[in-house]
């Protein structure tokens, strides 16, 4: 599904790279767990999944593209095909629930008929069914994280990449939302998360990917947080 | 769907950005009257130029009796001295420019005068040596008018040569002067009018810098992103063309129609006609100024 061969990022000419040749692949209904130190390239290797930046030598492939070589008008396409999810939830303070979550499929085009039944079923998923009318400021931090990945689901995306998408959670927060993902997981989309958090990471026993300064150091199934322990 | 969406965004964003809107409105306006206004002028000057042109006519007078010019010096015109401008006009190179010549002599000159004037007391006192013999020429090409003219002026005979040029003259220079400093008002006007519409767009994409974000992680289209805000512009623009229009419309009619044609009657004027001729070029104009001004600021700042 996710395929990056050799892939180096560079941001500024003569920088240490953020990425440095990184060759990984991670198949279809996957869940893989990114781990590694604030600014050790977790958030650069979703960007380049994302082709919010291209690589500076190497290939990256999703679902068989490549990324690198995807003319600019093709990327919102390829964007409809992958969820995103952030530790900041990203949601419109102006927008009810219900909005937030329909604004995904309104500004692709979906037709209303198919907004009003899909928007209702995807929060029901996420546990937010009664809820549709609150705006996210009268929401908890774990309800308003799953309105984002309602959102990022709510297109059936056959990707989700979220990023450190616990990180402003206290820990039994993090763990309904930790078993969110892996239901989404479960209906066969492919999930890559970035966290620093160990707890979840040891507890979930997936596969884990660490990278240090750029560089790939462990690849490892059912893997824990920290290699040395 | 989309249509709906990208209208309501537009008004969220023209609502939202009021004073700009309003701003952008009216300095739209105020160029585009600038604008107008100097392409009234043009229509103007043209018209006095089609107006002129089919109506010059150079009309050679000749010497009467007792002229104190020195071309007169030897008395009143002879047969000879006319036969002289006849072939002057003749010649190879000037024939071409000349349409016809027509001869009136004093007499004719003064019975065509008695005929229209006769029954007038001050038209009495008139006699016929008060008259010239003259020559009209009709000129093939009106612009050439200068090389006839020269031919015949300063030959023995004739006393003056005139045309109608010199009585159009000063309006046509005053009008073609004001024309072109109206233009340079209209192109400063037009360039803070792009640049204030380029400023509101870009205030309007930061204030939805969250929203673009969001449309571009999930994959909505380049065109529905920026379509929106194109609109804005544009919408503003067109307003403050239409406002123009209809000021330059009234304008026409109150002060070029209602007032100079009652007051000044040797000039042919404009009317609101040559407004709604005008017209589409503004709007056109305001559209393009927009959708250009807009399209800068987005392409730097929606980029996916």
């Amino acid at each position: 599904m996710i395929r990056f061969e050799n892939v180096t990022k560079v941001y500024a000419r003569g920088a240490r790279p953020a990425l440095d040749d990184v060759s990984l692949d991670v198949d279809r209904g996957e869940f893989v767990f990114l781990v590694g130190a604030s600014g050790s390239g977790k958030s650069t290797f979703l960007r380049l999944v994302m082709r919010e930046e291209r690589a500076s030598a190497g290939a990256v492939l999703v679902a068989g593209r490549e990324m690198g070589a995807l003319p600019a008008w093709r990327v919102p396409k390829m964007r409809r095909k992958i969820g995103v999810v952030f530790q900041d939830f990203r949601l419109l303070e102006n927008k009810t629930v219900f909005e937030n979550v329909a604004f995904a499929l309104q500004v692709i085009g979906r037709p209303r008929h198919h907004i009003v039944t899909a928007v209702p079923d995807v929060l029901d998923m996420v546990g937010l069914a009664g809820k549709e009318k609150r705006r996210p400021h009268e929401l908890s931090g774990g309800e308003q994280q799953r309105v984002a990945i309602a959102r990022a689901f709510v297109n059936r995306p056959s990707i989700l990449l979220a990023d450190e998408p616990t990180g402003n959670l206290d820990p039994t927060t993090s763990l309904g939302i930790m078993r969110l993902l892996d239901r989404i997981n479960r209906t066969g989309t492919t999930v890559v998360m970035a966290t620093h958090d160990d707890e979840i990471v040891d507890q979930m026993r997936k596969r884990v990917v660490e990278l240090q300064a750029g560089a790939m150091v462990r690849d490892q199934a059912h893997g824990v947080y920290g290699s040395d322990r | 769907m989309r249509l709906r969406y990208i209208l309501s965004e537009m008004g969220v964003g023209l609502r939202r950005n009021l004073s700009m809107t309003i701003s952008v409105i009216i300095v739209t306006f105020f160029s585009l009257v600038f604008v107008g206004t100097a392409l009234l002028m043009r229509a103007e000057v043209q018209q006095i130029e089609k107006d002129w042109y089919g109506r010059i006519e150079i009309t050679v007078f000749l010497c009467p009796k007792d002229s104190l010019e020195p071309t007169c010096a030897a008395g009143a015109v002879t047969e000879e001295q006319k036969a002289d401008i006849v072939a002057a006009l003749d010649a190879p190179e000037v024939a071409p420019l000349v349409k016809e010549v027509y001869f009136e002599s004093q007499d004719e000159a003064f019975a065509s005068f008695q005929n229209r004037f006769g029954e007038e007391s001050w038209a009495k006192e008139m006699k016929v040596d008060d008259w010239f013999s003259t020559y009209r020429i009709k000129l093939a090409d009106p612009q050439q008018y200068e090389a006839v003219a020269d031919v015949v002026t300063g030959r023995p005979g004739v006393e003056r040569v005139e045309d109608y040029r010199d009585k159009l003259k000063s309006v046509y220079s005053t009008l073609d002067k004001a024309k072109w400093l109206t233009f340079g008002f209209a192109v400063l006007m037009l360039l803070a009018a792009g640049l204030l519409i380029a400023t509101t767009i870009r205030l309007s994409l930061l204030f939805r810098r969250r929203e673009i974000g969001i449309m571009r992680l999930v994959g909505a289209s380049n065109w529905l992103v920026q379509a929106p805000f194109l609109l804005e512009g544009a919408v503003a623009a067109v307003v403050g063309a239409l406002l123009a229009v209809g000021v330059l419309w009234l304008g026409v009619r109150q002060v070029v129609t209602g007032w100079l044609e009652k007051n000044v009657s040797s000039v042919q004027f404009i009317t609101t006609v040559d407004v709604w001729g005008i017209a589409p070029l503004l709007v056109g104009g305001a559209l393009a100024l927009a959708v250009v001004s807009s399209l800068f600021n987005l392409n730097r700042y929606t980029k996916v």
